[in-house]
């Protein structure tokens, strides 16, 4: 940029684009705020957004352009994000997508938010609003918000993916330059894939879980959600770190400069092979197929979706033209991935959601006989149809009689889906493959069947059981001119590796400069 | 092996959870559909496996960590009990438990 900013442009500049504007006095962090709320307010038909509150907004924006007066010059200075709403914020409402918190006013900020916040000690980044989710981030396509559903920008008839899909949406649609997501089975990734952006999640631990509603405490973890693998990195620098007084599994790793080395590289050598030596490993299991559902009622294989293969495959080539090797490994069972997950993340939920009872915050019902009606009408009528049915299973999987035989059995065969990853990295260093077996799916098209969404969880599971980092890059379209993203996954606390393996591909293509034609 | 209705409304119990007539067929439909799905982890061999309860625990030995036990955070009961759906004279109400 080395013109003066049009304002009409601003929603087109990516997090490290608006910082330096921003750094160079050309905008104000009030300007571009207001501009991202005109927008947002403009696009509200996507559904992405759950709270706004410009005043707030505004009032934060106002305090970061103090800070840049008084001569500071930090990366995220200034620029706007917004937060997927199972981050609880004392200026805006949080919900978690949940009836059960409706109206619910966090007395603290989660350590997440105040680290990129405006006040003394974050990162200076304007909150614009609070975004739509699953409830409780229960779901892959964001239809069980108890609020309304978020639209794909790339198709409006179509989903964002969950559940993490308004913060998916908003950044697609340029609502927002990055927004924050949490992934507990593939929540930030997949929506990532779906809407044709960057996310990532970290290592398990790596972001404080302090003061994120909590799902399953196992498997939860914090990440950026940005357009680019830069501007995923610098948000990763500020959100990342130890909190060990309030978090007891938050990882005690020093804070780290994500961008740096992703700078350092830019912009791209021609001739060189920045990937030299890279091998990155592709799960045989993957190429295969996937599974999907028979009209009876069986689980069977089938071949996945070639679009997405078709994608998919064009990156890896991108990759070995940047010198990285493409080696074969296995990943054996990945189809139990499905069940591990589906029993031991229901078992952590329904363990968190007993705190729901009526009592301290969220719904109680009007009319009741006693504590135990008290309790049990003010969940029912709280709880929308997924966290009922999670809660249920997880009720049942953890009740006596059943313990061993499912949840006991599942922590078994989580750590041999753990131990198999690590035979893995024996081989190659990262591991790519698809993030969603299809393409964002039509809103309503799946229907009532539960089992249907959990199968295209197939390609996230694993590595969340796991605990490892993953991330969605953009890699082209598929059916319907839809995006498809690349999964990358690499081994513990190589958030680096990822990132600057995305920037080198993101150096070479302009996948993920593709922007929806939103209309107004 | 297959859910029954009284299945269902034990773990509704359990759970605290309310279902009606017409939820209560369609839960049990649905549960009975996913733990079809369940019982293939049955066929792996976890002999002499232990369970997984954490990733944290793959990463090396885990600490149980204690903070000192002062109160660190002032008093916030009005910002605490905002949310709260019957508060009176700082208390939480709830209905009479003991008669």
């Amino acid at each position: 940029m080395t013109t003066s900013m049009n304002n009409m442009d601003l929603h087109d500049l990516g997090v490290a684009e608006l910082a330096a504007q921003l750094a160079a006095g050309t905008v104000s962090s009030v300007e571009v705020t207001q501009h991202f709320l005109n927008r947002m307010a403009q696009h509200s038909g996507l559904g992405a957004f759950l709270a706004v509150d410009a005043d707030v907004s505004l009032a934060q924006a106002k305090a970061a352009d103090a800070r840049l007066a008084a001569g500071e010059r930090t990366p995220l200075l200034g620029v706007p994000l917004a937060h997927k709403d199972v981050f609880v914020t004392r200026d805006f409402p949080t919900t978690a997508g949940s009836k059960m918190l409706e109206n619910y006013r966090s007395p603290f900020d989660a350590t997440v938010v105040s680290r990129l916040g405006v006040q003394a000690g974050g990162a200076g980044m304007v909150t614009l609003g609070k975004l739509n989710c699953d409830e409780f981030a229960m779901g892959s396509g964001n239809e069980n918000s108890a609020y309304k559903p978020v639209q794909n920008p790339w198709d409006t008839s179509r989903v964002p993916g969950g559940s993490s899909g308004g913060s998916a949406a908003a950044v697609a649609a340029r609502l927002v330059p990055a927004a924050t997501g949490t992934d507990t089975g593939g929540s930030i990734r997949q929506p990532a894939s779906l809407t044709g952006i960057t996310g990532i999640k970290p290592t398990y631990g790596r972001c404080s879980r302090y003061g994120m509603v909590a799902f399953a405490s196992s498997l939860d973890q914090a990440g950026p959600m940005a357009r680019s693998a830069l501007d995923c990195a610098l948000l990763l620098s500020a959100m990342a770190g130890p909190d060990p007084d309030r978090d007891s599994t938050s990882l005690d790793l020093p804070a780290f400069d994500y961008a740096a080395d992703l700078i350092a590289a830019s912009p791209a050598r021609t001739g060189e092979q920045p990937l030299k030596g890279l091998r990155i490993g592709i799960p045989k299991e993957w190429m295969t197929g996937t599974w999907n559902r028979e009209e009876a009622g069986q689980v069977t294989k089938k071949g996945a979706s070639i679009d997405v293969f078709n994608a998919v495959y064009a990156a890896l080539r991108e990759f070995e033209k940047l010198g990285a090797k493409l080696v074969t490994i296995t990943l054996p069972l990945t189809e139990l991935s499905i069940p591990v997950y589906y029993v031991i993340a229901p078992a952590e939920a329904s363990s968190n959601l007993s705190r729901f009872d009526g009592v301290r915050y969220g719904h109680r019902a009007a009319q009741y006989t006693d504590l135990t009606d008290m309790y049990k009408k003010s969940r029912s009528e709280g709880f929308g149809d997924e966290a009922t049915r999670r809660i249920m299973i997880g009720t049942y999987v953890l009740s006596h009689g059943y313990y061993d035989a499912y949840y006991l059995k599942a922590q078994k065969i989580r750590r041999l889906i753990a131990q198999d990853f690590q035979t893995a990295f024996t081989q190659c260093d990262v591991i790519a493959g698809p993030v969603s077996p299809t393409v964002a799916w039509k809103i309503g098209e799946k229907g009532d069947d539960p089992v249907a969404s959990y199968l295209a969880d197939i390609y996230t599971l694993s590595s969340s059981l796991a605990g490892l980092p993953g991330m969605s890059v953009p890699a082209g379209f598929g059916a319907g001119g839809m995006p498809v993203g690349l999964q990358l996954i690499g081994n513990y606390f190589k958030e680096a590796q990822l990132l600057g393996a995305a920037h080198q591909f993101q150096l070479a293509t302009d996948w993920h400069q593709k922007a929806p034609g939103v209309s107004a | 092996m297959a859910l029954t209705f009284e299945d269902i409304a034990r773990v509704a119990n359990l759970a605290r959870l309310e279902l009606r007539p017409d939820e209560t067929a369609h839960t049990l439909s649905q549960l009975n559909g996913f733990f079809t799905l369940v019982e293939q982890m049955q066929a792996v061999n976890t002999d002499g496996v232990e369970p997984l309860a954490h990733p944290a625990a793959l990463l090396g030995e885990v600490a149980l960590r204690l903070r000192d036990d002062i109160a660190s955070e002032p008093n916030q009961r009005e910002a605490s009990q905002i949310s709260a759906p019957a508060v009176e004279r700082g208390l939480f109400l709830v209905p009479k438990v003991i008669e």
